[in-house]
């Protein structure tokens, strides 16, 4: 076990320093800071100076090593707009992110994982047809099509829910009311995640109730209930880690788009006007960040994936 | 994997037996019964054709000013006109042209790269395996529509721009996909007895290797179609894919982000909406009829 695990993150070492490769390449391909200094007021001596104090008159991969210095001691560059540190800019947005993206992954397992187990356990059943056809109308709406209709149904028409922002302008907030602005974002992530999910651990779950084990459970009489309860559904538990894995990066992606429908004040929203701007600093910053975490994510599920499955063969 | 769906009960009725069927057509056959994924066919027939037939079937120029503007649907503007006075139906299907376009080239060139990548890593294994796919966890560490978002703000948004970059990002998951099939097929005898009797590389790549893995290529690039008409949609509608006056699925949503045409004119973005709905629901059971079709190991 210990083997495995030292084999899955020597392996991910390599990749993670491709990730700041890539991650580089682009901001280079982005156009190099001086452009953004000239100007009639000045003068090539000064863009020359800035140049030699921003070494970029050193080959390419002196420039990714420094870069890469500074990325060790956590300094991810500055924002070209406000100047302020990417790093600090991330730890100021990146609270909401996570807390919508904590309770959107939270309620899609819980819509996902009974759906997925019952449609399974009642195949073809009138009940199981209902549940793979909702499945693939969450994989098939766009989220911003159903952030859309979501507002016109229960902000405008309804008005139960605020349409955007966090906490409402003017009042101190509190958990109750943060909470219902979440509503919207997290129906529509959850959704659309719960979409994929619920196809994925039904076919999980049916795999595991052609195994030989079943076969042999049911074989010795102890009744339906327990041979679903007691021998299926522990084993239903790796393929949920397998969903949570591969839900992160479509957490990330889909936080984009849902925090400017409804401007939640997170790392999206954040990213989203970077993007506007043209604030490379911050785009990549997010990019990477995003990135690692995927990686680190991958690197869990695998090792828990491990811990949950004594039978996976760990070389 | 996911290989079982609401057409599984064919599975279990009494199989005819027609000895002489050839293989595409117990595909075919096979298809059908996935009635969903019939009835998806004929729905997505009649888009794609009144996509391709715009210009012919289209009442009015989309780019130009027909009628007087933000005029709800009637007679003679049947989804009615925008907020310049375009007709919204035209639109509509050109749109749809639009947004089909870029989900099948952008499909076309990732599905190309990951084949490519995949037959590579596969076949030769050791180093070349390697980096390939160390190279594809890289890209696929990336969130897929920030990496989108990046290279859109980095090219000049447009509507070639939108399908080289979709076509380049979404190419990891078929190489693995790939890589997968082929390091199975390389073991097998017909490919074996291929080596020892000289055939050339290209020969074993393309002729042996390639056709025994069509089928899944062929579903997985269903799923890229839909997810590449998704993401153009998206893009599109956050302004950074394909840019007015063009008229995409998505650029047309993007309109209904301001709050009087979200409560007043629903006709300017609920058809594009339900459009685009219906083209992805459509690709998503048609891609799973066929992995069931397909399955070699599925009954008649």
């Amino acid at each position: 076990m210990g083997k495995y695990i030292l084999k899955r993150i020597l392996i991910a070492i390599p990749v993670l320093i491709g990730i700041t490769v890539i991650d580089y390449a682009i901001m280079c391909m982005a156009g190099s800071p001086l452009a953004m200094l000239q100007g009639p007021r000045v003068s090539e001596a000064a863009i020359e100076a800035k140049e030699i104090a921003l070494g970029l008159d050193q080959p390419v991969w002196v420039q990714y090593f420094l870069w890469l210095k500074q990325l060790l001691h956590g300094n991810l560059g500055y924002s070209i707009k406000s100047f302020q540190s990417v790093s600090s800019l991330i730890g100021r947005h990146i609270g909401p992110t996570l807390l919508l993206m904590g309770v959107s992954l939270l309620v899609s397992l819980f819509l996902a994982v009974p759906a997925g187990i019952y449609s399974a356990i009642h195949q073809y059943s009138k009940g199981d047809y209902a549940v793979v056809t909702v499945s693939f109308l969450g994989s098939s709406v766009p989220g911003f099509f159903l952030s859309l209709l979501l507002i016109d149904l229960f902000t405008v028409r309804l008005g139960w829910l605020p349409s955007g922002g966090m906490t409402t302008l003017g009042t101190a907030g509190g958990a109750a009311d943060v909470a219902r602005h979440m509503v919207m974002p997290v129906m529509v992530l959850s959704f659309s995640m719960a979409g994929s999910n619920i196809r994925y651990i039904r076919s999980a779950v049916l795999e595991i109730l052609h195994q030989d084990y079943l076969r042999t459970a049911k074989a010795k009489g102890i009744g339906r209930f327990k041979v679903i309860y007691k021998h299926a559904l522990r084993n239903a538990l790796i393929p949920i880690i397998t969903v949570i894995g591969m839900e992160i990066p479509v957490l990330f992606g889909g936080a984009v788009i849902v925090e400017q429908i409804f401007s939640w004040p997170g790392l999206g929203l954040m990213t989203m006007s970077a993007i506007s701007s043209r604030d490379y600093p911050v785009i990549m910053g997010v990019c990477l960040l995003s990135a690692v975490v995927v990686l680190i994510g991958n690197l869990v599920t695998d090792i828990l994936y491990a811990f949950a499955d004594p039978t996976i063969q760990l070389d | 994997m996911k290989k079982d769906t609401l057409s599984e009960k064919k599975k279990h009725k009494p199989a005819r037996h027609p000895a002489d069927e050839s293989y595409l057509r117990l595909v075919f056959r096979r298809f059908v019964h996935h009635r969903l994924a019939a009835v998806s066919l004929i729905v997505l027939g009649v888009i794609v054709s009144a996509a391709l037939l715009a210009p012919i079937i289209a009442p009015y120029d989309p780019q130009d000013i027909a009628g007087p503007f933000a005029q709800p649907p009637s007679g003679s503007f049947w989804l009615g006109t925008d907020q310049i006075g375009r007709d919204m139906l035209s639109r509509l299907l050109y749109a749809t042209r639009i947004s089909l376009l870029v989900g099948v080239m952008a499909t076309a060139i990732s599905t190309a790269i990951g084949v490519l990548l995949g037959l590579i890593a596969g076949y030769f294994g050791g180093a070349a395996d390697m980096i390939i796919m160390r190279f594809t966890d890289m890209v696929m560490s990336f969130p897929y529509i920030l990496l989108v978002l990046v290279a859109a703000a980095i090219f000049r948004p447009g509507l070639v721009s939108i399908i080289l970059i979709l076509g380049f990002v979404d190419w990891p998951g078929i190489a693995r996909l790939v890589r997968g099939n082929v390091l199975g097929l390389r073991e097998t005898n017909f490919v074996k007895g291929s080596l020892v009797a000289g055939m050339p590389l290209r020969h074993i790549l393309f002729s042996e290797i390639l056709p025994n893995t069509v089928a899944p290529i062929l579903v997985y690039a269903t799923s890229v179609l839909a997810l590449s008409i998704l993401d153009e949609a998206a893009l599109s509608f956050l302004g950074q894919g394909v840019q007015p006056p063009t008229a995409s699925l998505g650029n047309m949503l993007n309109g209904a982000q301001s709050l009087t045409v979200l409560t007043t004119q629903p006709w300017l973005w609920l058809p594009p909406g339900l459009i685009i709905i219906c083209i992805v629901i459509a690709i998503n059971f048609i891609g799973d009829a066929l992995r069931d079709a397909l399955d070699p190991n599925g009954g008649k």
